[in-house]
Parts: C-alpha cells; structure tokens; sequence
C-alpha cells in the first residue's frame, strides 16, 4: 500500500519540505488511500468534532454510570474553576474537566468518538475545548486539530499500539495524549518538527502505564488517566513551545513504548486481574456490581 | 498496515464504554449476521482472553448481540440488544473460555437457525477495529490492506470462474485470492482481496450466481 508517511519522521520530513501543515499531510493521505474526495473527508471529521462536542456539553451537565462508580467529577471542576481560586490554572482544569466529561459519558453507555479508542475518548477533545478559548481558532483549525492527532495515532497504531489488552493504559491515554499535544502544536502556530518534539515528550511520560480496571469496567481509574493525559498533553505542548526537545527521537519513543507492552503481564492488559483491580477495595467494588464472592488471594 | 484510515483512529463514533470490546464487539456479531445472511434464531458465543474477563463490565456481550441484531457502533439501541433480541425470539448463550488464543480479544460465534448455522472467530485489535481469522473451520488470512469478499459456496465447478467474470465484469481487479473446501462435492470458501470498492450491485449479483450460500464484504 502506498501511503505518504509510515512513521514521525517521514511525516515531519514530509511536511517540513513541502511547507505544510501535520492535518494537510494527513488529508493528503486519506484522500489517496481511500480514493475519496477532500469534501467527503472533511465532512465525516465535522461530524466526528459535533459528537465530541455534545459528549462534552452532556458531561458538563452531570452525568452517572450504571455501577455508580463514576459520574459528576466533571461539574465539580467546573464549578471550582467558576471559583477563581485554582492552583494549576483555568486552561489547564479547563482541559481536565472536558476530558473528564467525555469519559464520564462513555462511562454512561452514551455516545463518543473514539480518540484513539473510548476509554481514552477524553483527552483529545478535552484539550481541543480547552485551547480553543485560547486560540480562538476557526471550525477548520479544530477539524485539523483531529486530523493531526490522527496522523500521530496513525503511526502508533500501525507501528505499535492503541490497544489495552495488547499493550496497556500506555498505549491508549498515553497515545490518546501524545497526539494531543501534537496537534496543540499545530493549532499554536508551532512547527512539525515541534508537534513530534510535543508527541515524544508526553509519550515518555505515560511509558509503562497499565490497564488495570476495576471490575473490568472503563471507569476506575480510566477516567482520571484521561484527566491526567489531557494535563500531561498541555504541558508537554507548552514544553515543545518553549524549545525543549526530546532526546529520544519520537519513533523511537513509540517502539519502547511498544517493546514495554509485549513484556507487559497479562493481568495489566485489561484482564482486570491486577493492579488498581487487584486491590481489597477493587475487588469489593466488583463483588458489589456483579455479585458473587470475592475470590480471595488463598490466605 | 492494518489501520489505514485516519477514521480508524479518529473514530468510530460509538456508544461507550470500549472501543474494542464494545464498539468492536458489535463490528465482529454485525459481520456474523451479514455472513449468515439473515436474523439468526439462535447464538452461542465463546469469549476468549480478556474479551472472557471483562466482558459484563464492557457490555461486550450486549454489543455482540447488538451486532448479531444489525446495529451499528453508535447505535442507541444497542443499550437495550438483549429485549430486543427476546422480542425477536433469538435465544444466546455467552461462554467464557479459558484456553489460549493468539489474540487477547477473541470470540467465537456460532449462530443458526433451523435451515443452517455457522460458526465464525474474530478478534478485536484496538479503536474499534476488527479482523475475522476463521469462518466455519477455515483459517482465513486477510491482510487487512484491501477491502475483500468472502464468498461461502458449494464446490463445484464453474463457481469460482463465475465470481471471478462477475468481478471482471464491474472492472473489479483481484489482488489476491484462496479458495478452500471441507471436503470434495462439500462446502467451499473464496476469499477475495480487491483493488476497488465493491458495492451493493456486484454484492447482489454476486449472490444471485448458482451454487453460491453466502457473500459478504470485510475490511472495506
């Protein structure tokens, strides 16, 4: 299959001598392999930002899981931020608490874009919501800003992994964050080369992050690691800004972080067998949704 | 490349709370239902690796039968797939397993109703997206590159040859293609990798040729 960038650095290469934009590459790309028409390929991604726009207002208006475990974390923030009293500032809460809000619907069985999947749906639209009020950036810069971090998810996806089962929380918050930063990036004014130096940076930093749900359910502590993600993705996007670059280059960030997932137990891929799962409280919780005794550890 | 598109990763729009044990749940019982080619009377799901542990906590099986019901990811009612499914009057039964698999989210689904069954195992490798390894005892090896047909048919002559003109017909070019079968006069498997997009005129002619059971598109 001929595709125009199989990793980071073929597409920052590729933008960079082009004079183009990390989303334009993308499009570019999409258009050749699926043989369908820039129009066509934008209007699905509109679509896509609306439902990341509905799920956020949804959860800004309070929501709640069937197991009750999680739900309403994302009113609290926004009610505290309203305060004017934050330590970690507005934007930043601002990213956190529309991150939350996108879970806290998934959570719910309501409706989502996956980014890259659902459990990790929250940290690419929370930030987009977020630096929007900063940025003030047209409909087309945000529809952009999802096309960048899907190049970004394109490459870990094809070169390592998006999956928990396969190889951990790193591979869904942690990806889900790196393209977000990435796409920050883009949507700041930076350059390719900057939205790559963005993407390895907070990649680094969620390396070794497992799956480890409580009762099985995306929702302890899937939530927070959105929350989390989308920080870490801010943070990491005003550090590539600033001109601080990885030492690691960014492909090969992605296949340490590919490498950790293999060697990765099977009880921290989304078996719900260890971790935060595996804990007293844990293991309650699920005796407490699912019934039935808790197997205890043989003592 | 297994992910092609970036709606791969930016998407599906779905309803929560996984990716790849709802949303990709639903995509592998949706393919099942296409495959058997009508509402199947009766399911018996076996659930391997992590799709096993987690699969209540996920709403994987709902999703399965959401899928076996022809409901796509975002679709509201898969909330609601078992009443639907007992309206219908279709019974299913979910089996978790504990034996080894190369995948850790693995189902095997076996539908049926009293005319035939079928048996199908596919795997959910992250996003939403999802691969079909076997289809009625046959391996099957998509690369997962092209969009593809399987075709479910007889073994007898003259089947392979019409598929093949039929493609020929809609300048459809085969990239690459198996054909395999149970046993001699028994029933046969073509799958077909394309170059292009096979739409709902070829699917229909293509289901209209004599001898053939099943047909359907994956990966597309």
């Amino acid at each position: 299959m001929d595709v125009l960038f199989r990793n980071v650095r073929e597409l920052v290469e590729r933008a960079e001598k082009e004079g183009k934009l990390i989303s334009e590459v993308m499009i570019e790309q999409e258009m050749l392999i699926t043989d369908r028409s820039r129009e066509d390929i934008m209007q699905q991604m509109d679509r896509n930002l609306t439902v990341m726009e509905e799920a956020v207002e949804k959860g800004l208006q309070g929501v709640h899981s069937v197991s009750g475990l999680t739900g309403g974390d994302a009113v609290l923030l926004q009610k505290y931020m309203q305060q004017g009293n934050s330590l970690s500032g507005d934007l930043l809460l601002d990213a956190v608490s529309k991150a939350v809000a996108t879970n806290e619907v998934n959570a719910a069985m309501g409706t989502i874009c996956a980014t890259p999947t659902a459990g990790s749906a929250g940290v690419v639209p929370g930030t987009l919501f977020a630096v929007k009020n900063k940025l003030n950036p047209t409909r087309e810069q945000m529809i952009r800003y999802l096309f960048t971090s899907g190049a970004f998810g394109f490459v870990v996806a094809n070169n390592a992994s998006i999956s928990g089962a396969a190889g951990g929380c790193q591979a869904e918050v942690g990806s889900a964050a790196a393209m977000a930063s990435a796409a920050i990036i883009e949507m700041a004014g930076g350059t390719p080369q900057q939205s790559s130096e963005a993407f390895a940076i907070t990649l680094k930093n969620m390396l070794g992050l497992v799956c480890d749900p409580v009762a099985g359910l995306v929702e302890v502590p899937c939530v927070k690691r959105n929350a989390m993600g989308a920080s870490n993705a801010v943070v990491a996007a005003d550090m590539a800004l600033a001109g601080v670059t990885s030492r690691i280059p960014c492909d090969e960030v992605i296949s340490a972080m590919f490498e950790i997932g293999q060697a990765m137990p099977s009880a921290f891929r989304e078996t719900a067998k260890g971790g935060l799962a595996a804990t007293p409280t844990g293991k309650w919780l699920e005796s407490k949704i699912f019934g039935g005794s808790v197997v205890g550890s043989g003592q | 490349m297994k992910f092609k598109s970036v709606f791969d990763i930016i998407g599906p729009v779905m309803i929560g709370p996984s990716s790849s044990h709802t949303a990709g749940a639903a995509r592998i019982g949706r393919v099942a239902r296409d495959l058997f080619g009508r509402q199947p009377s009766w399911a018996r799901i076996h659930l391997y690796g992590s799709f096993a542990e987690t699969y209540k906590g996920h709403s994987t099986d709902v999703a399965i039968i959401g899928g076996l019901l022809d409901y796509d990811t975002f679709d509201e009612r898969i909330k609601t797939a078992f009443e639907e499914a007992e309206k219908l009057g279709m019974s299913y039964e979910f089996i978790p397993e504990t034996g080894n698999v190369d995948h850790p989210n693995t189902a095997r689904i076996v539908i049926g109703d009293d005319k035939s069954e079928m048996s199908m195992m596919g795997i959910s490798i992250g996003g939403g997206k999802i691969e079909i390894t076997e289809l009625n005892g046959f391996p099957l090896r998509l690369s997962g590159n092209h969009p593809a047909i399987l075709v479910v048919h007889d073994d007898r002559s003259g089947c392979i040859a019409n598929v093949a003109n039929c493609l020929y017909k809609y300048d459809i070019n085969i990239g690459h293609m198996e054909v395999s079968r149970k046993e001699r006069g028994d029933m046969a498997l073509m799958v077909i990798e394309v170059d292009q997009t096979v739409d709902v005129e070829v699917m229909g002619e293509l289901r209209e040729l004599p001898n053939i059971t099943q047909v359907t598109r994956i990966a597309d």
